[in-house]
């Protein structure tokens, strides 16, 4: 049996371990050599979302559809809620619900992540902040997929869309960057305080009416927008409506909620995270 | 290159009583508050247990280890033994890096792979080829080095064309054997070992024991943490003692063994004991083995037995319920605490018990007779559902001696051989049968 597959490198390796102390953040080395744990259980969690499912990853697809056909019926029709970026207001809800429902549910599935995998925490030990980055992929596959509908259903109302479409990417890795930033600080709190449990659907129910998703930023008061726009999912679904759409307006100081937010969450979330986990197998 | 693969120095690890968080939530808290009538009014005895019964105590702390310090030399195979809850797991996940130490240091030199428990990662939707990649990964290997032993791990796993099978389908062997053979092929330096060699069927048992016999040939070091005493003594080289948080002893395996089995708990030395509520014990409760006895052939509680006196075995078992389906086990381990000799009230003729509120006595004869030597007595009450209400471990302890008992045939060595003797009829082809006893005892 041939198996001498410890690299030298890591046969030399001498680790020490003590009580915790000081400022840590996670150790991109050690998630950089577990960058095959990462990528798998990546795998497993696109694997079995839809198992056993009929449909399968077609509710990707339903979801947002159905969603903006509610709205479009209720606010579009029959409530005249105006819509916004110049295109009719079933397009406006659908391409709103694609991105919204990509926020929640990562948001969603990071914060459990911990908890929902508490039996490899206690069993093995790994860097732990492979959980919550892990999780934070099926949700963009859900995104990808989702997104295919978009297009088609824009060009069917007779909207063209923006060549600006192409920098869709870098928004959503600032999108990402937000939500795994957001969702460490949850994650880590979640597995001392299950309240997060109940916090973050929460958060996500009220969020949708909180942000320009199912009608325009331009509804909201002038004197409230400040406030408003400090939710960084504002400046988020602003911006992406203008890559999106040509009469859209940009996006402007909205934007900077966002782009503050981001590194703020990220680092804090991190350091937190990292000060948690230390204690996670014996808390969760 | 004398560097240890292990250096455990000074290290103490500290739990909160109760709940087992530092922390806990308001809405924690308000559930407890809720909970204390209903324990006062189902008059539920207060069982000295950690977090379970002691949310009075929450701010309380428990040592789990007290400044625990040992080396473990590359290529060793360390034994971890110690009652429940005397803190060897708490030792092997600190090793593992799963928890931290509240103090002292553990220093590390090699990759650790973990094994707590049989399938870690493991996901029912997942097939047999996909879980063994996750798996394998999750224990520490790369996922080259899953696919480079891949059809290894599938022959070891004898799992064959079901490798594509979602494990959900599996049988419950296929399923340890699959995720067997996937920890099998885990090559870290050093190896942390939680009793999962306890599932698998015997042949399975063999090949995994065969396996780690191979890793440690291959000079990796293994502690190895077990409750049977047996397995350690055959896997473990060296143990360590660990009694209530604290390293009692560490040294060759048959020395620590017999140490163990002479100094803990206040197991008693024949006769009739008395078991209170502080022996160390497990199970669910609430009834309890109280008392224990050992009844010679002239019907008094003795301290030994001559060889093919009759053995029996009183107890008395206090329950503050009834019990239906109760199952009582009785099991006799040899001084170096090999599990010889089982018997069950459930088994080929016997059948379940029915206990009633307060003191029940069960009385057991077994038709066998022990070699020279010194035995403890194993005795769990459990359930026909498989529950385990009550365990103790080493009720008692107590000789077999060479002295004759009605004509029963001494026993003619020094050394003796095996623990119990088997009733055996003897002849040869042509012979008109043997002579009953051996001419010198002939008189």
């Amino acid at each position: 049996m041939e198996a001498a597959n410890a690299k030298p490198d890591e046969a030399a390796q001498t680790r020490v371990i003590t009580a915790a102390t000081g400022f840590e953040l996670p150790s991109a080395r050690d998630l950089w050599n577990s960058r095959d744990l990462i990528y798998l259980l990546m795998r497993r969690d696109v694997a079995i979302r839809y198992k056993q499912t009929v449909i399968g990853a077609a509710w990707a697809i339903l979801q947002p559809l159905l969603f903006a056909l509610v709205f479009s019926l209720f606010f579009g029709r029959y409530a005249r809620i105006p819509s916004g970026a110049d295109v009719p207001y079933p397009v406006f809800a659908l391409s709103g619900m694609v991105m919204w429902l990509y926020i929640s549910t990562s948001l969603q599935r990071i914060s459990e992540s911990t908890v929902g995998n508490s039996q490899l925490i206690t069993k093995v030990y790994f860097p732990r902040a492979i959980i919550p980055l892990s999780a934070s992929a099926q949700p963009l596959v859900d995104f990808v997929v989702a997104f295919s509908i978009v297009i088609p259903v824009t060009l069917l109302y007779g909207v063209t869309p923006s060549p600006r479409i192409l920098l869709l990417p870098a928004l959503l890795l600032l999108a990402w960057l937000v939500v795994i930033g957001a969702g460490l600080w949850f994650s880590a709190l979640n597995v001392r305080y299950r309240d997060i449990t109940f916090l973050v659907p929460f958060m996500i129910l009220v969020g949708l009416f909180m942000a320009p998703i199912v009608y325009p930023f331009d509804l909201v008061p002038s004197a409230f927008q400040p406030i408003y726009a400090l939710n960084p999912a504002v400046g988020i679904l602003e911006t992406y409506r203008w890559l999106l759409f040509t009469g859209a307006s940009g996006p402007g100081l909205l934007l900077l909620s966002p782009v503050i937010a981001a590194p703020v969450l990220l680092v804090s979330g991190a350091w937190y995270f990292q000060r948690a986990e230390r204690d996670f197998a014996d808390v969760i | 290159m004398a560097l240890p693969a292990i250096e455990v120095e000074g290290v103490s690890k500290r739990y909160s009583l109760g709940s087992g968080a530092l922390n806990v939530s308001l809405v924690d808290r308000l559930g407890d508050l809720a909970r204390v009538p209903r324990r006062v009014i189902s008059g539920r005895r207060a069982v000295p247990q950690i977090a379970v019964d002691s949310h009075a105590h929450e701010d309380e702390e428990f040592w789990a280890l007290r400044d625990v310090s040992m080396r473990v030399e590359r290529g060793e195979v360390l034994g971890l033994i110690g009652a429940n809850g005397a803190g060897k797991s708490t030792l092997l996940k600190l090793i593992a890096r799963i928890t931290r130490p509240d103090t002292g240091t553990i220093t590390l030199n090699g990759r650790v792979g973990t094994l707590l428990e049989v399938g870690t990662g493991f996901h029912p939707e997942l097939t047999g080829r996909e879980n063994a990649f996750l798996s394998g990964t999750i224990l520490g290997m790369r996922r080259q080095e899953v696919a480079d032993n891949f059809d290894e791990i599938v022959d070891f796993s004898g799992i064959g064309e079901f490798i594509d099978t979602p494990v959900k389908h599996y049988s419950s062997g296929m399923y340890v054997r699959l995720a067997f053979a996937v920890a099998a092929f885990l090559n870290p330096e050093i190896l942390a070992v939680d009793e999962v060699l306890a599932v698998g069927d015997a042949e399975f048992q063999r090949r995994c024991l065969g396996r780690m016999q191979d890793v440690v040939n291959e000079g990796r070091t293994i502690v190895f943490v077990s409750h049977n005493l047996s397995a350690v003594q055959r896997l473990c080289p060296r143990s360590a003692w660990i009694h209530h948080g604290r390293l009692m002893a560490h040294g060759p395996t048959a020395e620590i063994i017999s140490k163990y089995l002479r100094e803990t708990g206040p197991q008693q030395y024949g006769g009739s004991a008395v078991l209170s509520e502080s022996v160390a014990r497990s199970g669910s409760g609430p009834a309890r083995l109280s008392r224990i006895s050992l009844i010679g052939g002239d019907g008094e509680p003795t301290d030994h037995l001559a060889l093919g006196e009759p053995l029996r075995i009183e107890l008395i078992f206090d329950s503050p319920t009834p019990l239906e389906d109760a199952v009582v086990e009785l099991t006799i381990s040899s001084a170096e605490g090999f599990r010889i000799v089982n018997a069950q009230s459930v088994d080929e003729y016997g059948t379940t018990l029915k206990l009633k509120r307060g003191p029940n006595e069960v009385t057991v004869e077994l038709d066998l007779t022990l070699l020279p030597g010194e035995y403890n007595l194993e005795v769990a009450l459990q359930t026909l559902g498989g529950l385990t209400v009550d365990m103790v471990e080493r009720a008692l302890r107590f000789s077999a001696l060479n002295i004759t008992y009605q004509g029963v045939q001494p026993y003619l060595w020094e050394e003796v051989r095996g623990s119990v003797r088997a009733r055996s009829t003897w002849s040869m082809p042509g012979s008109a049968g043997m002579s009953a006893k051996p001419s010198f005892l002939q008189n």
